[in-house]
């Protein structure tokens, strides 16, 4: 094939708000000349709900629900019929980026029910102190065989601005077996449903450990983590769907005793 | 494109956990190989466009700094994968500095973050979020560290605030053997970059000092029961992380932080690990203005803990650097030695005796020294302990010399010999020999003829000749006889000129085996006949005689010995002359004869810096200065009249010349420039009390009718050559010949003689005949006649001037 169609975007990370004028160029590229029909460019954003192989059964029920919906569409013709001389055209386009009435425009992201293709909130700061030991424990068979601990620490806030870490802090002051990890595991939970009934489904999208090893008693370890950039969005409630996010805390002890601690965050951009 | 990323991410799994697997069984060779070839396929998978592998190359190697299951090799690993990292670091920053250049303009180097494009940015954070989400702390950390400077692209605060960030992140690092080397490997980064950010440098130190109580914690000593480690040998793994680290922050810092981290790490008990690093980081003043207060540090240690010998060895190290107080010297020394002399492992104690050898040499006497000495002899003799040690103890002597310049000093101290007596492998006894051959070659100033000096230093060089054997090379052979003559030139007994000779024979027997030697020897001899001679002013007494003649005898039977030829044709002229100055008549005689008799052996081809080349023009040089001695030499009155000329003519003519040379014309152009000389009157020179041959005939006619017959052979002989070159390819060789055999006519013969006026002028015709000649330098010649036919008694050159015609251009 001598042709060759490319459409490059002016923004080098590719992210569009609302309201803003999306821009680019469309390179077409041929060693001859080459006939055409005319070329138009059309922009499109849909919502698509994906059945999960976890919950199909769930699915069936409301399957009419699951049809992608559209909620921007624009085309533009860019040239008319004609001829592109031989080597490269580079033919400039702008697209307004205005949502369809009655609908929103939600930020991109890739989920396991919910694939949004091609976003605001005001932040209250909320720290949370928190103090783990084997009484503050639910789901524990005999409390009585936990090796005795105390871990605390705080985070710095858990309504996070999705492009900042979420931050915090944790000192494990005491312990009488030895550390064996410390791990933060940001959990996604998407929920789909309408009036006859719902999924739930939660995934975790990232794990990151801030500390390997028996830590050093009464240090403070810092909690820090960045969110990644496709698997996250800010926490969204509409009436088809929800996307929200956890963190749990867990600690690995030696004899592979678990602890996991939960805290739901909700993220938004600024 | 959600699928894309996920199977990226399990790849990126799969590759770790298989191939850190592989890594488990490896000897320590293997482990360093293998290393090596991941950093290869870095480079590689760089090159081929492959970021995404190369990141998990990367993760895959830094993973392998969390594993510390073979303890004592946790700090070369270190080293080897912090390389790959830096390798890396170094690629991704050149890929987005690239990415900023664009055709028009280059970045600058202290660029701004404003002047980097945006796709570059793009890139960069792409990077950092990559890196974030990696899962494991340890690589993570790495990762983000080796590309620490690539925040210089974000923002102008990136690395200000990224430091203080990666330093809280290590507090997470569970074993403080891992945790303290990537402290290491921050500081290192930082200083790099950012050297000016010293804030995160001391809260790495003092996030250290935290957790320095872990060290002594259960966790790290049931690893250490486990791999069977005991505490003095796993403390010290700790010391170049945490050098680096003090050296780091006390790089150009004031007094007070100096002080204040001192004070701090007194504070903490068992802390000898500290004081270690402490002396082996800050600067050496400061330590050694403190010494009296670290010997005490040092003394209260944990004795189960960090190794004394290896604090005590830090200390000397900076007392080798500067010097405390006057007042402690003393107490210092005898403090720190209490403790070295202690030491049971012989191996502990010379590296620790080593660096306070220095240190005594420095301010304390010979006394001192010597006993230090004596207590290293002590100390290594047993089980001949010092075989394990010679580089310590080749670096003691080194350290003895450098301080002591005078060697009778040096020689007096008792142990210093028997010192040397445990160098007893060959090849290190021969460099410490040759150790202490250059510092008395550079060293003494005066000649000495103090016997200690003599007996040690004789014994010393004939350890160096000794070690000669067919196997050594030129080199080295060269070497060795340049030190030993450096010593033979500095003996000097003064007017006692017997004991001088007699030091010379002694030398004879001892270096036979080293040519340049005996050559300087029978230099020396020769100096001192003349030396002799100068004292008596020419006048020798019977006794002076008869020691001169001793002299003259020893060269004449050393010289023989040597193998290079032109040497002993050299040294046979030299030592006839000093014979002939000496008025050894007979002497001078026979070296004259034997130099003529070596004349036939002679090669052909020589062979002068392992080259060969052709001898001729070599014995051409040595026969012209031969000729000048002969001059003065008086005949034998036992001999004919001219013997020894008449001798030399003989082997000249038998010599085997080059076919195609005229060397044995211009020598015979020689021997007519000496029959001249010799037909004179009175001689151009003499010697004193010597009567040549102007003396003994004084003009005699026979005499001069001899010289005549001689020269008219020696020209028939050239003339015989010149008509040889009469072919084509000769008539250049011809004309030049002919040209220079008419200027020794016109410079020594007397061309009021007929036949000779007449030879001339031929000779000036046959240099031009055949258009050979150059116009200009007969020209001048002619010139130059013509001028000195102006002068008085030269009249008969005007006439010659005539008969010679300049030969016009064809």
């Amino acid at each position: 094939m001598g042709t060759s169609l490319d459409i490059k975007i002016k923004r080098a990370n590719k992210v569009y708000h609302a309201g803003e004028i999306l821009s680019g160029v469309v390179v077409i590229s041929s060693k001859d000349s080459v006939q055409h029909q005319g070329v138009s460019l059309t922009m499109e954003g849909t919502v698509n709900l994906q059945l999960s192989a976890k919950s199909v059964g769930v699915f069936e029920a409301f399957y009419n629900s699951v049809k992608p919906i559209q909620i921007l569409n624009s085309t533009i013709e860019m040239v008319k019929p004609g001829k592109f001389p031989s080597g490269k055209t580079e033919i400039p386009f702008e697209f307004p980026l205005h949502v369809k009435s009655n609908k929103v425009l939600y930020e991109t992201y890739h989920g396991v029910f919910v694939n949004i293709q091609p976003q605001k909130g005001k932040l209250t700061p909320s720290p949370v102190d928190f103090t783990i030991t084997p009484e503050t424990l639910q789901n524990v068979k005999e409390r009585a065989l936990l090796p005795k601990f105390l871990i605390r620490g705080h985070l710095n806030s858990t309504n996070c601005v999705i492009t900042q870490p979420l931050t915090g802090e944790l000192v494990v002051e005491s312990s009488e077996a030895a550390i064996r990890s410390v791990e933060l595991q940001l959990v996604r939970v998407e929920t789909c449903g309408c009036a006859e009934g719902y999924a739930r489904d939660a995934t975790e999208i990232q794990n990151i450990q801030i500390a390997d090893g028996d830590v050093c008693r009464g240090l403070s370890v810092p909690i820090h983590m960045v969110f990644p950039r496709l698997f996250t969005c800010p926490t969204l409630e509409t009436t088809n769907f929800k996307v929200e996010f956890e963190v749990n805390i867990v600690v690995l002890l030696h004899a592979d005793h678990l602890i996991t601690e939960n805290f739901p965050l909700k993220l938004c951009r600024v | 494109m959600s699928e894309k990323v996920r199977t990226r991410l399990e790849e990126l799994d799969d590759f770790e956990e298989g191939s850190q697997k592989e890594l488990l069984n490896l000897t320590q060779q293997d482990y360093v190989n293998r290393i090596e070839e991941l950093n290869q396929s870095l480079k590689d998978a760089w090159a081929s466009d492959q970021k995404v592998k190369a990141l998990k190359i990367v993760i895959q190697c830094s993973k392998l700094l969390s594993d510390t299951s073979v303890i004592q090799f946790y700090p070369s690993k270190f080293v080897l994968i912090t390389d790959i990292l830096d390798t890396f670091g170094k690629l991704v920053y050149e890929r987005i500095f690239s990415m900023c250049v664009d055709n028009r303009s280059v970045l600058p180097d202290h660029f701004s973050p404003e002047n980097a494009n945006d796709t570059a940015k793009e890139t960069c954070l792409n990077w950092f979020f990559k890196i974030a989400s990696i899962r494991e702390l340890i690589p993570r950390f790495y990762v983000e560290a080796s590309i620490l400077k690539c925040n210089k692209f974000l923002s102008k605060m990136g690395i200000s605030e990224c430091l203080p960030r990666l330093t809280c992140m290590i507090r997470g690092i569970g074993d403080p053997l891992v945790s303290v080397y990537a402290r290491a490997y921050l500081c290192r980064v930082g200083m790099e970059v950012a050297p000016h950010l010293k804030e995160s440098l001391n809260k790495n130190f003092f996030d250290f000092l935290l957790t320095f109580k872990q060290i002594h914690g259960d966790t790290v000593q049931n690893q250490l029961v486990v791999q069977g480690v005991e505490l003095p040998s796993y403390l010290p793994l700790y010391s170049p992380a945490m050098d680096w680290i003090f050296q780091c922050i006390s790089y150009h810092a004031p007094e007070t932080l100096l002080t204040e981290m001192m004070e701090r790490c007194k504070k903490l008990g068992n802390n000898a690990l500290l004081l270690n690093s402490v002396m082996s980081a800050f600067r050496a003043e400061f330590i050694a203005t403190r010494s009296m207060d670290f010997i005490g540090m040092i003394k209260e240690c944990d004795e189960s803990g960090f190794p004394k010998h290896l604090l005590f060895r830090s200390l000397g190290l900076n007392l080798a650097l500067a010097d405390p107080p006057e007042s402690d010297r003393l107490q210092i020394l005898n403090e720190a030695w209490k403790v070295i002399t202690k030491l049971k492992n012989p191996q502990d104690y010379i590296n620790c005796a080593e660096v306070w050898v220095e240190y005594t040499c420095r301010h304390f006497t010979k006394r001192e020294v010597n006993t230090v000495l004596a207590d290293v002899i002590k100390h290594m003799t047993p089980d001949r302990a010092f075989e394990d040690s010679y580089p310590q103890l080749q670096l003691i002597i080194k350290k003895v010399i450098a301080h002591f310049h005078d060697f009778s000093v040096l020689f007096s101290v008792e142990k210093f010999l028997p010192f040397l007596d445990m160098f007893q492998k060959e090849s290190v006894r021969v460099e410490v020999c040759k150790c202490i051959m250059e510092a008395f070659i550079k060293h003494q100033q005066e000649p000495t003829k103090d016997p200690v000096i003599l007996n040690a230093l004789l014994h010393v060089c004939k350890t160096m000749h000794d070690s000669v054997n067919a196997l050594t090379l030129e080199d080295e052979k060269r070497m060795l006889s340049y030190l030993i003559n450096g010593f033979i030139k500095m003996v000097s007994f003064g007017r006692d000129f017997e004991q001088q000779l007699s030091f010379y024979v002694e030398s004879r027997s001892m270096f036979c085996n080293l040519e340049p030697v005996l050559v300087q020897l029978i230099h020396s001899v020769n100096r001192l006949a003349m030396e002799t001679r100068k004292v008596m002013k020419g006048n020798h007494s019977r006794k002076t005689a008869a020691f001169v003649r001793a002299c003259v005898a020893y060269c004449f039977i050393t010289i023989p010995s040597l193998a290079g030829i032109f040497t002993r044709l050299n040294l046979y002229l030299h030592s006839g002359q000093v014979a002939l100055a000496n008025q050894c008549l007979s002497q001078a005689d026979a070296f004259f004869k034997a130099a003529i008799s070596l004349i036939p052996e002679v090669p052909k081809m020589i062979n002068i810096d392992g080259k060969m080349r052709p001898s001729e023009s070599f014995l051409l040089e040595f026969l012209c200065n031969f000729f000048s001695t002969l001059l003065i030499v008086p005949d034998h009155p036992e001999h004919g009249v001219l013997f020894l000329v008449r001798e030399l003519l003989n082997v000249i003519q038998d010599y085997t010349w080059e076919d195609n040379s005229d060397d044995k014309i211009r020598i015979y152009t020689c021997v007519l420039h000496l029959l001249a000389a010799m037909s004179q009157e009175t001689y151009l020179y003499h010697i004193d009390k010597v009567d040549s041959n102007d003396s003994l005939y004084g003009g005699d006619s026979k005499f001069l009718a001899e010289n005549n017959k001689l020269c008219e052979t020696v020209m028939a002989q050239i003339l015989e050559h010149l008509k040889t070159l009469a072919k084509d390819e000769a008539l250049k060789r011809q004309s030049s010949l002919g040209l220079s055999f008419f200027n020794s006519i016109l410079a020594h013969g007397d061309l009021r003689n007929n036949k000779l006026n007449q030879l001339s002028v031929n000779l000036w015709h046959l240099a031009q005949r055949h258009g050979c000649a150059d116009t200009r330098t007969m020209v001048k010649t002619l010139e130059y006649i013509k001028k000195r036919s102006k002068q008085p008694d030269m009249n008969h050159l005007t006439e010659l001037a005539l008969r010679l015609p300049l030969q016009t251009r064809t």
